[in-house]
């Protein structure tokens, strides 16, 4: 198996209809991948957070998988405001996301700490203005 | 018996090779072969939506037929719930449990009242494992087939405890062989059902090594049987109903989660909310729900395929008969309790995987991404799989070629027959000797006539032979 598998879903801004759509197709193909049920939750919970994240915070982004022999790598990048206390950020609860957002049943200040609860590794480069690239990884 | 035995079939004369039932299919587990739809045992989860769909009545579910009442020295019949909701202006269940035994049956045995027992149970259940969030009814066994087959982190949140139709065999039939001492084999347990996915879990249950329903008999061959008796016993109906309120509940959607005392719970119908549900659930969205409901049908068991009546009518029907009624009549004690807990473990069934191994899986979606990216998309069903992505699939399992898809056949006509008109331009310019044009000619003419042979004799209207039957395991009427 040396090659790898790379997907890449274009994430749309502020459509919460969509939202969920990149991290339920890509569950979908671990498992008939033969992934163990495990490796597939945590790959589906860190990146449907991010997915999520993406919505709300950055306008959208493109999420790129790439599914390669022992790991699952997930590249979530975006053209938003950047984040400016990170560490501020991974606090469980700590959250910025505006009213109409938590009305919504988002926005609970959990995304960054599920993301990094569910992979084995992540990543995160930002810069204010630019955008954030955050990788996560799933060992299997 | 077969973990993968199945109670609905396909009549092989009756089905005209459309897309209906390949379309409506929630686990895509059918294909048309050779002009005939052909169900994939490993994917089918007896959900019954096929039969529904079907214009042509080609898909129905095998139960058995009234005759069984003779094959026992004893019979008892287990009237479910959802029974009681296919008639009009009933106001008593007595009269139906009165026009069972006059029809032929020796005893009754309420489901109902069973659910009752099954109801205390979860409560237990649900204050003893507050840890379990949230904890998934498995009343509904084409739910428990979908979890078993598609979502494997799910398993440990089913509810372990069988469901209202097995407790209430099993205590039919106890109390059969004690009041008439006859040996446990010339006892007929026979239950009414609402869907096929009831007659699968009498022959290959889960939960439960063995099922003790002896024979399934559907509610519509039921009912037209019932009515005149019905009209007989109106005034002279013996007291036997053993539901109450909670009992009868379980008939619809919510209903067995309104018996649970809570309000964190969610309840819902029709397969594809289910499957919905299940998605979220397993995506860990809602952590803090104490029970989650879901029955296949719409409007919960009323809903079943094998019903007469519309389930929303009959939920109107099940809400009136009980309105009057205590909240519950049954209530466990220590015999009934031995029956309730699950004997044998679910376990994973990982049938969607591509390959036998994880590289191979590997591979093959690799090859399904590829494929992806040169079909149209269209999802018209014509090489006979509902959808592109499921041929690409068939495709890398080896069970279907490209050239199933007739725009890809197409595409090769196209390129055919342009290679044809560059070449007579060759000729036109005298380039070519005339000997050797001809015979380049006819080369080209054989080509383009067997693509279109492959045309006529395409996937869903008569398939070539490169499909491994092997690997769609039909089952159809023997």
């Amino acid at each position: 198996m040396s090659e790898e598998i790379v997907l890449t879903y274009p994430i749309s801004p502020d459509d919460f209809t969509r939202a969920g759509e990149a991290s339920s197709d890509v569950k979908q193909k671990l498992k008939q991948m033969g992934v163990s049920p495990d490796a597939v939750r945590k790959v589906a919970i860190a990146m449907y957070e991010g997915e999520i994240n993406m919505v709300i915070h950055a306008r959208g982004g493109v999420i790129t998988v790439k599914i390669a022999e022992n790991a699952i790598t997930m590249i979530l990048n975006d053209q938003g405001p950047g984040i400016p206390d990170v560490a501020l950020a991974m606090q469980a609860g700590y959250s910025t996301a505006p009213e109409e957002i938590r009305n919504l049943g988002f926005g609970a200040g959990m995304g960054l700490p599920n993301m990094k609860k569910y992979s084995d590794t992540m990543e995160i480069q930002t810069t204010l203005g630019v955008g954030t690239t955050i990788t996560m990884s799933v060992n299997l | 018996m077969d973990k993968f035995y199945h109670s609905v079939r396909l009549d092989k004369d009756l089905c005209k090779g459309c897309i209906n039932c390949i379309k409506r299919c929630p686990t895509a587990a059918i294909r048309v072969r050779n002009g005939k739809a052909q169900i994939n045992s490993k994917f089918c989860i007896d959900c019954g939506e096929c039969i529904r769909i079907c214009p042509h009545h080609a898909k129905h579910a095998t139960y058995d037929t009234l005759d069984v009442l003779k094959q026992y020295d004893y019979t008892v019949a287990l009237p479910p719930p959802s029974l009681f909701g296919q008639f009009n202006h009933l106001d008593d269940v007595n009269i139906i449990l009165n026009a069972l035994l006059r029809m032929g049956f020796n005893d009754v045995y309420e489901v109902g009242a069973a659910a009752e027992l099954v109801s205390e149970a979860t409560r237990e259940y649900l204050n003893e494992h507050k840890e379990i969030r949230p904890v998934i009814s498995t009343a509904c066994p084409t739910v428990v087939r979908l979890i078993r087959v598609r979502f494997p982190n799910l398993i440990p949140h089913l509810l372990p405890l069988n469901p209202p139709i097995e407790v209430a065999a099993n205590l039919a039939a106890a109390r059969a062989m004690l009041k008439t001492g006859l040996p446990r084999e010339k006892i007929g347990i026979i239950f009414i059902t609402p869907c096929p996915s009831k007659v699968t879990y009498v022959q290959s249950p889960l939960g439960v090594e063995k099922s003790q329903v002896d024979k399934v008999l559907a509610i519509k061959d039921v009912y037209t049987q019932l009515l005149p008796h019905m009209k007989a016993v109106r005034d002279v109906s013996v007291d036997l109903g053993k539901a109450g309120k909670i009992g009868i509940s379980w008939g619809r959607s919510g209903g067995e989660a309104s018996g649970l005392f809570t309000e964190s719970y969610l309840a819902a119908d029709g397969i594809e909310n289910v499957i919905r549900v299940l998605e979220d659930l397993e995506d860990e969205k809602f952590t803090n729900l104490r029970f989650v409901e879901l029955n296949a049908c719409n409007g919960g068991c009323v809903g079943g395929v094998l019903t007469v009546e519309n389930p929303y009518v009959s939920e109107v029907k099940l809400k009136y008969l009980h309105k009057y009624m205590p909240v519950a009549k049954s209530h466990l004690d220590e015999d009934a309790e031995a029956f309730v807990p699950w004997t044998a473990p679910v376990e994973y069934e990982p049938v969607f995987r591509l390959g036998g191994t994880q590289q191979e899986s590997f591979t093959r979606l690799n090859q399904v991404e590829q494929l992806l990216k040169k079909f149209p998309g269209l999802d018209c069903g014509s090489c006979g799989a509902p959808t592109c992505k499921a041929l690409a699939e068939d495709i890398a399992r080896g069970a279907a070629t490209e050239k199933d898809c007739i725009y890809c056949l197409r595409q090769n006509i196209n390129k055919l027959s342009s290679e044809v008109s560059a070449l007579a331009d060759v000729i036109a310019e005298k380039q070519v000797r005339r000997r050797e044009a001809v015979a380049i000619l006819r080369e080209y003419i054989t080509k383009i006539t067997d693509e279109m042979s492959l045309l006529d004799n395409q996937g869903a209207w008569n398939s070539g032979e490169h499909h491994n039957e092997n690997e769609t395991e039909a089952h159809e009427t023997e």
